[in-house]
């Protein structure tokens, strides 16, 4: 029997009237706006504060992810960051009072070519180094693990060996959400739905205010987790970000009885692969090549991602797709997110994300509430300041960190 | 999947295409005097439009040409494809409020002078431009 999935819960949060002043405005109630929030009250004591949302609560990507967790990146800032949210992600059920079914049910990234090998066994190296769980296995472990994965050399790209984190795994995406909401909304926070930001009130280079479809609300402090439309709000306030919004795609079968154990991602076939609580098994690859803003894509991306299921996963062939969706994703050129100041003064922005900031969450709301709180980074995403683009201290975890997400 | 008009082949699905990014982004016109915040607009900034968009396109796996092309990145309508080397058609009829960068940006080929659009931060990559890119021109 598939588990059975927690109540849809009664209403968790008010939704009240903007109020004409705020301490400080969150724009963008996905999981980042909601996290930042979360922990601007509880860490910092401001209470005084709202997430402005355009559209539903957490109907953005929030809505949309495969829901993967897990902290295995490459180099030293990332699995900093990552492995923080990680740590986050294990108490929170706890901490917020709802289990939101964080499953550890580990995340193997396979490796199909040499390259991929020696890439993947230096990854472990690092991850060790780094205090993130990590292992290597060779086919055979890797099928112990995960038996419906063919591990045959008859296949185009046979599987050569895997990273496993065994800590990593899946959450319940909308109940995380829910589970935020609930407790910012007990901490006092506003949360302001169907009210979209159009424009910023600024004194010289000082922002002092937002303007809204439902009027201006001032606001000493502006913090921006707006995912795909970052660059849009980026403009409205006068400043540019080196962001590429693309659509990303995934897809769902019917439920099945549970076959797939753990969560695997290939980035050679480029496929990933869980299954959910429910049954449903629940693909994603790579963005659409193209810019947009239209959340879907193209068929031809789901079709690639489907014959890569097929081929690791033979027992998929008779599954059928149920759904097909996308969001928009926010990605930058090292693919590591932006979390930091801006060059207008009290405004701050969480972005760049991209393929991969479910997981990332929790650390994203901890370090940019400690930014916005005190005006100055936290230790942890210091590194990953605006800055690092004129400096060139990219933190480059394209092809380095089995990116896709 | 798109159905793209390659100006020398016709219509060919999206899949014998290689996406280029935004069109009229020109190199330096003297590299070695680029600021550090200048060369991260080069190399890092490109425009994210919410609307119409002029992009470049490969046809890979037809005549191997690249040209452009002007795109709703909402609904993705194909609004005008036109050749490298010619400046951003105008989007007729359409979202006029987004054809800011139409206009100004100087084409790569021909003048070298598409400065990214830095308002708001640094006003010092207009030193590389003649033409300033227009202020707020992306949407
Ligand atoms: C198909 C898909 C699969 C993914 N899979 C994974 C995965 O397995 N693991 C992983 O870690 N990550 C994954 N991601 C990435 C992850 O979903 C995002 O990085 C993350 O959700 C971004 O943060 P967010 O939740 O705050 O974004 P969102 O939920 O997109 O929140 C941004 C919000 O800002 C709002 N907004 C925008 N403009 C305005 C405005 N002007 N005024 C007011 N509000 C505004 C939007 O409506 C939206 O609700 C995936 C993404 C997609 C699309
Ligand atoms: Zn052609």
């Amino acid at each position: 029997m598939a588990d059975l999935l927690p109540e849809h819960p009664d209403f968790l949060w008010h939704n009240p009237e903007p109020k004409s002043s705020y301490d400080a405005v969150i724009v963008g109630g996905g999981g980042h706006g909601l996290a930042t929030a979360y922990y601007l009250a509880k860490n910092h004591g401001m209470t005084n504060i709202a997430i402005l949302e355009k559209g539903w609560l957490a109907g953005g990507n929030m809505a949309r992810n495969t829901t993967i967790i897990r902290s295995n990146y490459l180099w030293d800032e990332s699995a900093a960051i990552y492995e923080q949210a990680l740590k986050l992600w294990e108490i929170l059920p706890e901490e917020l009072e709802y289990d939101f079914l964080f499953s550890q049910r580990g995340v193997m990234n396979l490796a199909h070519t040499l390259g991929d090998v020696r890439e993947s066994v230096r990854r472990v190296g690092a991850n060790k180094l780094n205090g993130v769980d990590a292992e290597w296995l060779d086919p055979k472990q890797v099928k112990e693990l995960c038996p419906i994965l063919n591990i045959n050399d008859n296949i185009r790209y046979p599987v050569m060996g895997a990273t496993y984190q065994p800590r990593a795994g899946i959450a319940k995406h909308d109940h995380v959400a829910w589970a935020f909401a609930r407790k910012c909304d007990e901490l006092g926070v506003d949360i302001i739905q169907n009210c979209e930001v159009t424009g910023f009130v600024k004194d010289g280079n000082r922002v002092v205010g937002v303007k809204t479809n439902r009027g201006t609300i001032n606001t000493g402090k502006v913090g921006l987790c707006a995912a795909g439309h970052s660059s849009v709000l980026a403009e409205m306030a006068g400043f540019r970000l080196p962001i590429q919004s693309h659509p990303l795609q995934a897809l769902v079968s019917e439920l099945h009885e549970p076959v797939h154990p753990t969560v695997v991602m290939s980035n050679h076939v480029h496929v990933y692969v869980s299954q959910a609580h429910k049954g449903e098994l629940v693909m994603g690859a790579g963005v659409d090549s193209y810019n947009g803003y239209g959340q879907r894509g193209s068929f031809h991306v789901i079709e690639h991602q489907m014959a890569a299921a097929v081929e690791l996963f033979p027992i998929f062939a008779r599954a059928h797709v149920l759904r097909t969706w996308g969001g928009i994703v926010d990605t930058t050129l090292d693919a590591s997110p932006i979390v930091g100041n801006t060059p207008v003064e009290n405004m701050f922005v969480n972005c760049g994300w991209g393929t991969g900031g479910f997981k990332g969450t929790p650390a994203a709301g901890l370090t940019f509430a400690h930014n916005i709180a005190t005006g100055a980074p936290h230790r942890l995403n210091k590194p990953f300041a605006l800055e690092r683009f004129e400096t060139g201290a990219l933190i480059d975890e394209h092809g380095a960190a089995a990116v896709a997400h | 999947m798109l159905l793209i008009s390659c100006p020398n082949c016709g219509s060919r699905d999206e899949t014998e295409f290689h996406y280029g990014g935004q069109a009229h982004v020109a190199y330096p016109e003297n590299p070695h005097e680029l600021t550090d915040r200048e060369w991260a607009e080069f190399l890092f900034y490109r425009d994210n439009t919410k609307g119409s968009f002029a992009e470049r396109w490969l046809h890979s796996t037809g005549c191997r040409q690249w040209f452009n092309m002007l795109r709703d990145t909402v609904t993705y309508d194909i609004q005008a494809v036109y050749p490298m080397g010619t400046p951003r058609p105008d989007a007729a009829g359409q979202r006029t409020a987004d054809t800011g960068t139409a206009s100004t940006a100087a084409d790569s080929t021909t003048t070298g002078s598409a400065a990214p659009d830095i308002s708001g931060t640094s006003t010092s990559a207009t030193s590389i431009s003649s033409t300033p890119a227009p202020e707020g021109a992306t949407k």
